[in-house]
């Protein structure tokens, strides 16, 4: 279906990414936001507490990130399209409910504006420390989905895709923002409600009775939702349980949900690649990037190829789930992978698990506060040239 | 023997209990033990449904985790079972998300007020409409029987092995402190009383909030030598004093001493989302669309 014309703001406009994507989110329906101030996220619950009175919905914000995180959950159960909205400590406290938000399939778009930690770290500065995290941070297994803009328009057009994603799949999808990306100001153009494409809910169309919460099929894995308050008596719980969504404290019950919760992402990956390719098919060299660092590597590809050099850019949209084929392809024709990151080394794991030794891969590590220096990036495209 | 002599009694009980109908019968039976008093609660929380006469497809329940947590797990309403100390917050954006519903939680004392402390005060200073009924065990019974906020001084908990040197909260002191326009304490003894003030709490409008008292016999009576439930249910026959309206900073509880009981509070104040909606009228004027339509508004 298309946007509602009521949360789209058409035209040309000179943001930055935070209030960018608060527009984003805005077009694709978000009308529920529980957030609490946390820098360099702020900006985004500001504008969304500007404008959602005259859209219609509710911005709250709540005691703490906590409440902010599965009041949201509240709210996605009560029929609305959600957002929370943070940087890492923020984050950090609010893991339990990206459990819960996995565990119940609960559709919500969880915003990360990372900056450097561990703990209160570097507030104002800019880092790609969370990458891991947001995998792997609450207990148990489960999947998510992770999207990297690098740019004010990016954050508007992607955290659409990250809303539809999150209806489509209905688990935690994580919009992977840094400080640079949310503090930049750059052109965004924001398109007529009617060229936006939103995606509605998988509401169920059986009544009452007929209707199973968790029930699915073996070629769709996506459960059909509904909402409090239309007749379905539903019982909804963190605890294993079975296709009713009655709690079930048994291994066979345990195997089967985790194993389904894991394949609906898992079995979709391939569709769910977005990777942005620049001369990646003949290079000896190619630099794996996401986020802000994507634009300092291009920087530094382009005074590489000025030498002469045949390097190629394979730029992570979606970070999670990992795009193994895209990156697996690489070692084909190229005999080396550069993977620069604001971290000491996260991401970079993935790609060493996927390409498990077949060409070497080089770390660019960044313990973050600024952008990586483009001449470090160089020297190591040049190392791997060697 | 004619056929149409033999009494199925499980099936009589079905029909003559009228509070099986609020129940998912597929659920039954229930983790609670013998003498606990949470089913106790839920028998009146079913006839203040029945008394309420609210269609039940506009009511939604909320649990955290622990004993009391299950609640929402047994009646057949929407209900969520959410994490340990944030079924307000959850029943929070719930209620914002589509303000048709009443939206009940419904958790013991360790998770409405260790845990989820900060969350009740801060729903309670906001006057969000929600109603929140506290079973008060005075113990963390579903992990054994550790300490709790609630515990009054003195009593053995496996966490305070020499007895509890830690001063309990007065739950309706609190709530009163914090806003709550319904405050109002009973005992599993008091169950007419009990089903009436959740009647009353399902009709009105802003923080409701509910302390029914209740016995653990298998953790916390029995660590104390307390005896049984039904021992504890005496307890709270002798030791309760009904005061309405009694100043709520009086009613703090001893071990095994004196029970204040009653109505405590019962006062108007514009819930969250009427003095949100209201606000914005006054800011955006004849332009501005009140959120949540009808009930949104006083």
């Amino acid at each position: 279906m298309k946007a509602d014309p009521k949360g789209v703001l058409t035209g040309v406009h000179f943001l930055d990414g935070d209030h960018a994507a608060c527009e984003g989110a805005l077009a694709a329906g978000c009308r529920f936001v529980a957030g609490y101030p946390i820098t360099p996220s702020t900006e985004i619950v500001e504008r969304f507490a500007s404008r959602i009175p005259t859209v219609g919905g509710v911005f709250i914000q709540m005691e703490d990130e906590i409440a902010s995180s599965i009041a949201i959950q509240g709210a996605a159960w009560g029929g609305q399209k959600v957002m929370s909205v943070t940087s890492g400590p923020g984050l950090s406290l609010m893991m339990e409910h990206i459990g819960y938000a996995a565990m119940t399939e609960t559709p919500s778009v969880w915003v990360d504006v990372q900056r450097g930690g561990p703990s209160s770290g570097l507030p104002t500065l800019p880092a790609q420390q969370d990458m891991m995290q947001v995998k792997w941070g609450s207990h148990g297994d489960y999947e998510v989905i992770a999207l990297a803009p690098n740019s004010p328009q990016e954050c508007f057009d992607l955290i659409l895709t990250a809303f539809n994603l999150a209806e489509t799949y209905r688990c935690p999808v994580f919009f992977m923002m840094d400080e640079v990306v949310g503090h930049m100001t750059e052109r965004v153009v924001i398109p007529p409600a009617e060229q936006i494409e939103v995606t509605e809910r998988k509401w169920t169309p059986k009544p009452p009775g007929a209707f199973q919460l968790y029930a699915t099929t073996p070629t769709d894995l996506v459960p059909e939702m509904v909402k409090a308050g239309d007749g379905y008596r539903v019982h909804v719980t963190g605890l294993t349980h079975d296709e009713k969504g009655y709690p079930a404290m048994t291994p066979a019950a345990q195997d089967r949900l985790l194993r389904r919760l894991k394949a609906k992402i898992r079995t979709q990956a391939e569709q769910l690649v977005d990777v942005r390719r620049d001369g990646v098919e003949d290079a000896h060299v190619v630099v794996l990037s996401y986020g802000i660092t994507s634009r300092v590597a291009t920087a530094a590809i382009e005074a590489a190829r000025a030498r002469g050099l045949r390097v190629g850019h394979l730029r992570l949209v979606i970070c999670w789930p990992f795009p193994e084929t895209a990156v697996k392809e690489i070692a084909r024709t190229a005999k080396a992978i550069v993977f620069p990151e604001l971290n000491l080394g996260q991401m970079v794991r993935e790609a060493e698990r996927v390409l498990a030794g077949t060409i070497p891969v080089l770390s660019v590590p960044h313990a973050g506060g600024t952008v990586h220096d483009p001449e470090v990036i160089l020297n190591a495209i040049l190392e791997a040239a060697r | 023997m004619n056929e149409s002599n033999v009494i199925d009694l499980e099936r009589e009980f079905d029909l003559q209990n009228p509070v099986m109908p609020y129940l998912r019968q597929d659920r039954i039976p229930h983790i609670w033990c013998p003498g606990c008093g949470i089913g106790t609660t839920v028998n009146c929380f079913a006839r203040a449904l029945t008394a309420s006469g609210r269609d039940l497809d506009t009511i939604a329940i909320v649990s955290g985790i622990g004993c009391t947590g299950r609640v929402a797990g047994y009646l057949n309403l929407d209900s969520f079972h959410t994490t340990h100390g944030r079924a307000i917050p959850f029943a929070t954006g719930l209620k914002l998300a589509n303000p048709a519903l009443k939206v009940v939680v419904y958790s013991g004392d360790g998770d409405l007020f260790s845990i989820g402390g900060n969350h009740f005060v801060h729903a309670a200073r906001r006057n969000m409409d929600l109603m929140v009924v506290c079973v008060n065990n005075f113990t963390y019974g579903m992990t054994g029987g550790q300490v709790a906020p609630t515990t009054p001084l003195g009593p053995t908990q496996t966490t305070m092995p020499f007895g509890n040197f830690e001063p309990p909260f007065n739950l309706p002191f609190l709530a009163d402190a914090c806003g709550a326009v319904y405050v109002a304490r009973w005992t599993v003894y008091h169950v007419r009383q009990l089903a009436r003030a959740m009647q009353e709490g399902l009709q009105k409008k802003g923080f409701v909030f509910i302390e029914a008292l209740s016995p653990c016999p298998t953790l916390y009576s029995r660590r104390n030598r307390l005896g049984d439930g039904v021992e504890q249910v005496k307890y709270y026959k002798e030791r309760s004093t009904i005061q309405h309206g009694a100043d709520t900073e009086a009613v703090g509880l001893t071990y095994q001493g004196d029970i204040t009981v009653g109505k405590f509070v019962d006062r108007e104040r514009p819930t969250w989302l009427e003095a949100m909606n209201a606000h914005f009228t006054k800011v955006f004027g004849e332009t501005y669309v009140p959120y949540g339509g009808a009930h949104g508004q006083d």
